[in-house]
């Protein structure tokens, strides 16, 4: 146990930072260049018309024209009904539909999906992705997650963590937010990988990833994808594959309690699942995949079901196209 | 006065002319560093007098952009040089930082096409995210002015900050300068080349807290007031030359049913005589005494910023040029007097316009919008007269 005390320590002390230790673009873009590091931004979007051409604009003009710190941005689209792809593209995004990445495997629909086809579609040797719902986007939102991997070439995963107010009828906290994590995901990894509850915020939408590792994994392509991106990289890497950086406030929408009791059911299947393969516990019975909710409707409670299979994409590495585009034999 | 390719020339008038719409066109990939400096900028609060955090992050911008000299006052200015090629004269091109909203004002900015709202982007955010901008801009298109600019983001102009901060920039700043160009988001059609004479104040009406029901006093500070209103609408205004009270704020009492104790109402008199301002302004504090007396309440009238009026005439070869430059960019000129940062300009004897960089609206409140679709026409206006006023084309004879 003290030996878990003093590793976490160890580890939050060498592996965690603020974005300002990263306010010197230019020198990170030298390094960059040193390195002959290719960069590619993935923002993975639905419906996020009038959120989008904030976060392209700003990235584009600061971190590709003014700053040559990313390569491309790529906003890569679950089928929106809105005109997302269109006003991304009109500020300067490459935009894709996520079925038409490698179009004749079987289709799958989730945030999970955009995130593994990009490793297809982006060219980049790290790749960095973004929440499309954040509404006070900033440059740090980037240099900050890739700041950790152009100085430090072991680190292969860097996570962002916030102070998190909530946005929800324009009032905005102090505090709040990562009620998931707290309640669900800090504990389990508590009880089963003690070390990665040093992860402050595990949930976020935020990170940057090498290629070489991300390829490596498979991809949950629902609501468990961050938990078993950390749960893999720790069982393959350890600790010392991972970093994470303060970025401040980040003011997004605020999610029901119905809403996160969904997530937590498809983190609790794909923690399960993960725990299972590395024999940290033996689930004995078939899972239940109908999460029933409920509400109240004249006077009566109605159950309302949801089926969630936290369906997976193996490793992208396995994919025959992606092994021919990347020339790996 | 070539640039470096060899394709734009400002020696000859006709040649800016000729080249402006052109000009527009090559702005119009480059107006993102301009919305990406306007949603830096505008996202940072500014309220007058509490403009530090903004002039913070708009000293790395200059230093960024390889301005040179950069440098704060401490009315919190900030100022840095565009060193021409030849830097025998001064062109000054200011915008001021602060803005009417408290920090306690949600400053997120949304951006869609055709469309940019939120707290300040018009007044003015877009005005400084311009000035912020305009070093990449002239690099990336490679105009090398022969003059020096300096460019300011100024402090403390707005409402009780009376422009202190271009006025004191100006009488301080260790070099000439001989043309100043104010830079403003809204309106594009706007060329402001006279400042009208303005006094702009407050009048504060305080009834006891408890009521004197034997007084003769009002049972409310809003009554008193209304009839500090009705007296101020009965101050005869001439026609000519053209004056007029504003009556712009009115705050007062706390709750429905609570009878108010204190009123406030903003005011701003104009008028293009300074002997008419001076009149508004005697009549004001009589309509106050009188009242005050007669009521017995506690009046005060403080009035916080004066601004004589002046400017630079309607022939002069500044204005002239810049209504070619409209007219070679199918904009037609809206001439209204300024009544911002360009009287500290006028006051030191140095032409000076203002000009708005797009269309905009809801201005001064929270939902304040622009264009950003005509943000290239609105540049391409604002380098054109710059490269007019570098090649001397705007100097009187």
């Amino acid at each position: 146990m003290e030996d878990i005390v003093k590793n976490i320590e160890t580890w939050l002390k060498k592996n965690t930072y603020h974005h300002s230790d990263f306010w010197d673009l230019r020198k990170m873009v030298e390094e960059k260049e040193r390195h002959g590091l290719t960069i590619s931004l993935c923002i993975p979007t639905l419906n996020e018309e009038n959120n989008i051409a904030k976060e392209v604009v700003l990235f584009r003009s600061e971190l590709i024209d003014r700053y040559p710190l990313i390569d491309e941005i790529a906003v890569i689209d679950s089928g929106s009904e809105d005109r997302t792809l269109e006003v991304a593209a009109e500020f300067g995004a490459d935009t894709y539909l996520a079925s038409d990445i490698l179009p004749h495997l079987e289709s799958k629909r989730g945030k999970g999906e955009n995130l593994w086809k990009a490793i297809y579609q982006l060219k980049g040797d790290i790749i960095v992705y973004v929440d499309a719902d954040i509404t006070n986007i900033h440059p740090r939102f980037i240099y900050g997650l890739i700041g950790p991997m152009i100085y430090r070439p072991e680190v292969g995963y860097v996570k962002a963590f916030y102070d998190r107010p909530l946005s929800d009828t324009g009032i905005v906290r102090p505090s709040g937010g990562g009620r998931v994590t707290e309640i669900l995901t800090r504990p389990i990894f508590s009880l089963f990988y003690p070390e990665l509850a040093a992860v402050i915020q595990p949930l976020s939408g935020e990170y940057a990833v090498r290629r070489h590792i991300l390829h490596d994994i498979p991809f949950p392509i629902g609501y468990g994808v961050e938990t078993s991106h950390l749960i893999d990289i720790y069982k393959k890497y350890g600790m010392e594959a991972f970093a994470q950086t303060d970025l401040d406030k980040r003011v997004h929408r605020n999610q029901p309690t119905q809403a996160l009791g969904r997530m937590a059911f498809g983190i609790l299947q794909t923690f399960l699942r993960r725990a299972g393969d590395h024999e940290k516990l033996l689930v004995q019975t078939e899972l239940n995949h109908y999460l029933r909710q409920f509400q109240v409707s004249k006077g009566s409670f109605e159950q309302v079901e949801h089926f969630i299979v936290e369906d997976e994409r193996p490793p992208m590495i396995t994919i025959p196209e992606y092994r021919e585009k990347f020339g790996l034999s | 006065m070539n640039d470096v390719l060899g394709t734009r020339s400002w020696e000859n008038f006709q040649d800016i002319l000729n080249g402006a719409v052109g000009l527009a066109e090559e702005l119009k990939p480059l107006q993102q560093f301009v919305l990406a400096n306007l949603i830096l900028l505008g996202e940072t609060p500014a309220p007058t007098f509490g403009e530090e955090r903004r002039m913070q992050l708009l000293i790395n911008r200059f230093s960024e952009v390889g301005l040179q000299n950069v440098e704060n006052d401490d009315k919190s200015n900030i100022f840095g040089v565009l060193h021409g090629s030849e830097g025998k004269r001064n062109i000054a091109v200011s915008a001021h930082m602060d803005t009417v909203y408290p920090d306690s004002t949600d400053h997120t900015i949304s951006v869609q096409p055709g469309l940019v709202t939120g707290a300040g982007v018009a007044d003015n955010s877009l005005g400084l995210a311009v000035v912020a901008s305009l070093p990449d801009l002239l690099n990336r298109l490679n105009i090398r002015l022969k003059n020096n600019l300096i460019l300011i983001g100024t402090a403390r102009s707005l409402g009780r900050g009376n422009s202190e901060g271009l006025r004191s920039f100006l009488s301080n700043y260790k070099l000439p300068v001989h043309a100043g160009v104010c830079v403003e988001g809204v309106q594009l059609d706007r060329l402001s080349h006279a400042s009208i004479g303005i006094i702009r104040g407050e009048v504060l009406v305080r009834t006891p807290e408890e009521l004197d029901w034997n007084g003769f006093g009002n049972t409310s500070a809003i009554l008193t007031l209304n009839e500090i209103i009705n007296k101020i609408t009965d101050i005869p205004l001439p026609r000519r030359p053209r004056s007029s009270i504003i009556l712009g704020q009115v705050r007062a009492g706390a709750a429905m049913n609570k009878r108010a104790t204190k009123a406030r109402l903003g005011f701003e008199a104009r008028s293009e005589s300074a002997g008419i301002v001076r009149e508004i302004e005697l009549r004001l504090k009589e309509a106050v005494s009188e009242v005050a007396s007669k009521t017995g309440d506690d009046i005060t009238i403080d009035i916080f910023s004066t601004r004589q009026p002046g400017g630079i005439s309607f022939g002069h070869p500044l204005v002239r040029a810049s209504r070619d430059i409209f007219d070679a960019l199918q904009i037609k000129p809206r001439y209204e007097p300024s009544t911002s940062d360009l009287a500290a300009f006028i006051d030191r004897g140095i032409p000076a316009l203002t000009l708005g960089m797009t269309t905009g609206s809801n201005l001064q409140m929270d939902d304040e919008t622009i264009d950003p679709g005509k943000i290239h026409l609105g540049l391409a206006k604002l380098l054109s007269v710059l490269m007019a006023i570098d090649g001397g084309h705007c100097e009187e004879h």
